[in-house]
């Protein structure tokens, strides 16, 4: 570096101080001598968005996809505004977030649903992973047992078909009004969907959902290292 | 920020709580019966007591209302407390001070505006991952949620720029949160952590000693990489035709540099690092490729765009070091060693994941490596560039004094040793360009968070770091520029006060000279906010903080300053006033490509 280089030393003594002390000048190329950015030579190969080589690897380009991510947490204060921090602070994206107890005092179960490439999901359970309050965290697996809660309100012009179609989709009426009836719905997202289409015949007046939640099926652990009991039972991992 | 509701105001020298009144008399309170060493009596002494068991030496703040239960706590403590002009100067020079000593940082400030003046500085750690232990006052915990006076969301404000932060919800347990919190901070990955401490907390009685600290479970990581991927990166750098070794600031707070050099000589791959890695490979190795990225070196940018075999330790590839993804070392194969798993293909794409401590991971590498590659003509590549790519300026005659010449004359007139600290603009750079480092933690600078002001309290923290360490005869030299300068200058007067031996250089071009380039170079030179009119005199300003205080405007003035400041026993400062029109170079554009980075102005 030119630190080293001894002909960049002020002059030794003195003279007028505006040209005995300026430098020697530098014998090696001046910025504007370098060969400049055309002159040079480029790799050819690129890298995607993800920073993946796309070359010579296979051109990997990731949709985007659904995904629920269960995460074990500590229930403490601040824990949910930890999470959900961290979602909004790193833009990812979210359709839904549910949280709840467990088996165990002391611990809450978060569900996420999310909409992001496969290294997005893989960086929202790292990032996740990071939070001291969360014990543990991962996607359950595509065929998860995934259900939603829906409270809709809908016109009471005709009851009867109201009741009809609530009945067809499992629905129970929690409320029927002279105006209104309100149905509550439960579900995987495409159920909750389809009924959702039948009831908009009768005017919905409005809506609260939940968002889902879910459960990895059989033995499978929901959340990565968690120990399925019973309540009462701890099912802390092991540290 | 020592106003408060709940005690005596300032008018108030009566009060039996002010803080300077009790200085010469005895404590009053409970502390006239002061317990045996260990045994605490309110929740403040056990804060003290967790502090000093962790091995806290230093502590950097200032006073306030709901921080003065912990102060006075820290009257009678073997910590010793150095108090700041302003709670930003407190929170860099904690940070500075663990930079240097490799001992998490301390800071303290009361709550309100003592809490998000703090703010700054523990972005500017989360930023560049330094372990460091913020204490705050709060308002009692009955208070808080009532907009009582002084009283913020500290929690809330610091939740996101902190590894964790944690509410004090009483007295027997505040120490052992404390020092939880203490070492949680340099626990695997380190950053920045944060104690509230409502003033009933502190206050209340206890009688409980903080038991031993330690991290929560599950964040001290294992510090092993797994040994099929370690097998499989050993491979892949055992193949390379073209490898480079990319160090980042990981390596040295690894503590893993000699690691590091080691390995780089023993497999002869060439090393760039980034600039929070500065001094983790010496600079005037024949290896050496100096720092990458938008202001490094056009060689070390040319051997990064043209690796096959790029090996990372303990870098988060910031796009000033990327530039544009696309043309990152579009065709090497990526050994990434972190700590953190979630760095992990988090911006480039690791091929080969090393997830651990990066001395023990560089260990396991060079176990596994079983000879090196073949890089011969690599070599002789990156020789060429340096030959070809050259960090020169030029100093005709008629143009004033270059910033660059006043770096390289400090640098040297001084020792390798030497503990160099900055503020954020274009004098940063060049302090990092034409300084030549050798060793790990003499490079203590704002990285991520870009803080203008970073400069003198961190020479400050640098300092008492450095002579707590029993390195008196070190030098810390503060380069800073003359907007960064007005950032924090105030700090001075600490400076001056505990008799620190540092040495500002202010850079000083009368431009927030960064911006005025940008200007310069994409719009169209319209100076907008960016030129500084009228400048204060820095060396009388100094003179006024009973500094030492000198000006600069000619080449043969350079020399003889830099020596009588150096000399000098206690802070000095020596106002440059150069070149206005100065650009920093080389220079990648944002988003670029690393090889098309412009030498000169006109490739740009």
């Amino acid at each position: 570096m030119s630190g080293d280089s001894p002909d960049s030393r002020p002059a030794a003594d003195g003279g007028s101080p505006s040209d005995a002390g300026v430098p020697e000048p530098d014998p090696r190329p001046a910025p504007s001598e370098q060969p400049g950015p055309e002159e040079r030579d480029h790799p050819t190969g690129r890298r995607n968005l993800e920073g993946i080589r796309i070359d010579p690897v296979v051109e990997a380009e990731h949709e985007s996809r659904r995904a629920v991510i269960s995460a074990l947490v500590e229930d403490e204060p601040g824990v949910l505004a930890r999470v959900s921090g961290l979602v909004s602070r790193r833009q990812f994206n979210i359709e839904s977030l549910t949280v709840g107890p467990t088996t165990v005092d002391g611990h809450s179960r978060i569900t996420m649903v999310v909409e992001e490439t496969d290294p997005g999901i893989d960086q929202i359970e790292k990032q996740m992973a990071k939070l001291k309050p969360v014990i543990s965290v991962g996607e359950v697996s595509g065929n998860a047992v995934t259900a939603e809660l829906v409270l809709l309100k809908v016109e009471a012009d005709d009851p009867a078909a109201v009741h009809a179609v609530a009945e067809m989709y499992d629905g129970r009426t929690l409320d029927a009004g002279p105006r209104t009836i309100t149905v509550q719905l439960t579900g995987d997202e495409a159920r909750i969907d389809d009924a959702l289409d039948a009831f908009r015949q009768f005017g919905i007046i409005e809506i609260a959902r939940t968002g889902q939640t879910a459960l990895a099926r059989g033995d499978t652990p929901t959340a990565p290292g968690e120990k399925p009991g019973t309540a009462g039972e701890p099912t802390t991992h092991d540290d | 920020m020592s106003d408060t509701a709940a005690h005596p105001r300032e008018d108030d020298p009566e009060g039996s709580e002010e803080p300077t009144e009790g200085a010469d008399g005895a404590p009053d309170g409970d502390l006239d019966e002061t317990p045996a060493a260990g045994a605490v009596s309110t929740g403040a002494e056990s804060v003290v007591a967790a502090l000093e068991a962790a091995g806290a030496e230093t502590a950097f703040g200032v006073q306030g209302g709901a921080i003065m239960p912990v102060y006075d706590a820290l009257y009678s403590s073997s910590i010793d407390h150095v108090t700041m002009a302003h709670e930003q100067g407190a929170v860099h020079a904690a940070d500075a001070y663990g930079v240097v000593s490799g001992e998490p940082g301390l800071c303290l400030a009361t709550s309100g505006p003592g809490a998000t003046n703090l703010v700054t500085g523990i972005a500017d750690a989360d930023m560049d991952s330094d372990a460091m232990l913020a204490l705050t006052g709060q308002v009692p915990t009955e208070f808080v949620g009532n907009d009582a006076f002084q009283e913020t969301d500290t929690i809330g404000v610091t939740r996101p720029i902190t590894k964790h932060n944690y509410f004090a919800n009483g007295a027997d347990s505040v120490g052992d949160t404390v020092g939880e919190a203490f070492e949680l901070s340099r626990a695997g990955r380190p950053g920045p952590t944060l104690v509230d401490l409502p003033k009933d907390v502190t206050q209340d009685e206890t009688d409980r000693t903080p038991g031993p600290a330690a991290p929560p479970a599950g964040t001290d990581p294992d510090p092993n990489a797994d040994a099929d991927a370690v097998e499989a990166a050993a491979r892949a750098i055992e193949e390379a035709e073209r490898p480079l070794c990319l160090f980042g600031g990981g390596v040295i707070k690894a503590e893993a540099s000699d690691t590091a050099r080691t390995f780089a000589r023993t497999y002869g791959i060439p090393v760039t690092t980034t600039m929070p890695g500065i001094g983790s490979f010496p600079e005037d190795d024949d290896l050496s490729l100096s720092w990458a990225g938008m202001h490094g070196t056009g060689y070390a940018n040319m051997a990064i765009t043209h690796t096959d075999c790029l090996i990372a330790v303990g870098t988060r590839f910031d796009d000033r070091l990327t530039g544009g993804i696309d043309t990152f070392a579009p065709e090497a194969e990526v050994v990434h060693v972190d700590i953190d798993p979630a760095e992990i293909s988090k911006n480039v794409h690791a091929d080969h994941p090393l997830i651990g401590d990066a001395g023990r991971v560089i260990d396991q590498l060079t176990a596994a490596v079983r000879a090196a590659p073949d890089a011969e003509a690599w070599r002789e590549r990156c020789a060429e560039w340096k030959e070809t790519y050259p960090l020169t300026y030029a100093t005709p005659d008629d143009e004033p004094l270059k910033p660059q010449f006043v770096v390289e004359a400090f640098d040297e007139a001084t020792d390798d040793d030497t503990i160099v600290t900055t503020g954020v603009g274009q004098h940063q750079m060049w302090a990092s360009q034409f300084w030549t480092y050798t060793d790990p933690r003499t490079w203590v600078s704002s990285h991520g968070l870009g803080t203008m002001g970073y400069g003198v309290p961190s020479a400050v923290g640098a300092r008492v770091a450095a002579d707590n360490m029993g390195e008196t005869d070190r030098d810390v030299v503060c380069f800073d520029g003359d907007g960064s300068f007005l950032m924090t200058m105030q700090e001075l007067s600490v400076a001056v006060r505990e008799d620190l031996d540092i040495t500002v250089a202010v850079l000083n071009n009368e431009y927030i000279g960064m911006v005025r380039q940008w200007q310069d170079a994409f719009y169209e030179g319209r100076h907008m906010a960016s030129d500084y009119t009228w400048m204060p005199e820095f060396d009388k300003l100094a003179e006024a903080f009973g500094a030492l205080g000198l000006r600069v405007d000619d080449y043969d003035e350079v020399a003889p300053a830099v020596e009588e400041a150096l000399d000098y026993d206690g802070p000095a400062v020596i106002d440059f006033h150069v070149d206005p029109e100065e650009n920093v170079l080389p220079m990648v554009p944002s988003g670029g490509a690393n090889g098309k980075f412009a030498a000169a102005e006109d490739q740009l």
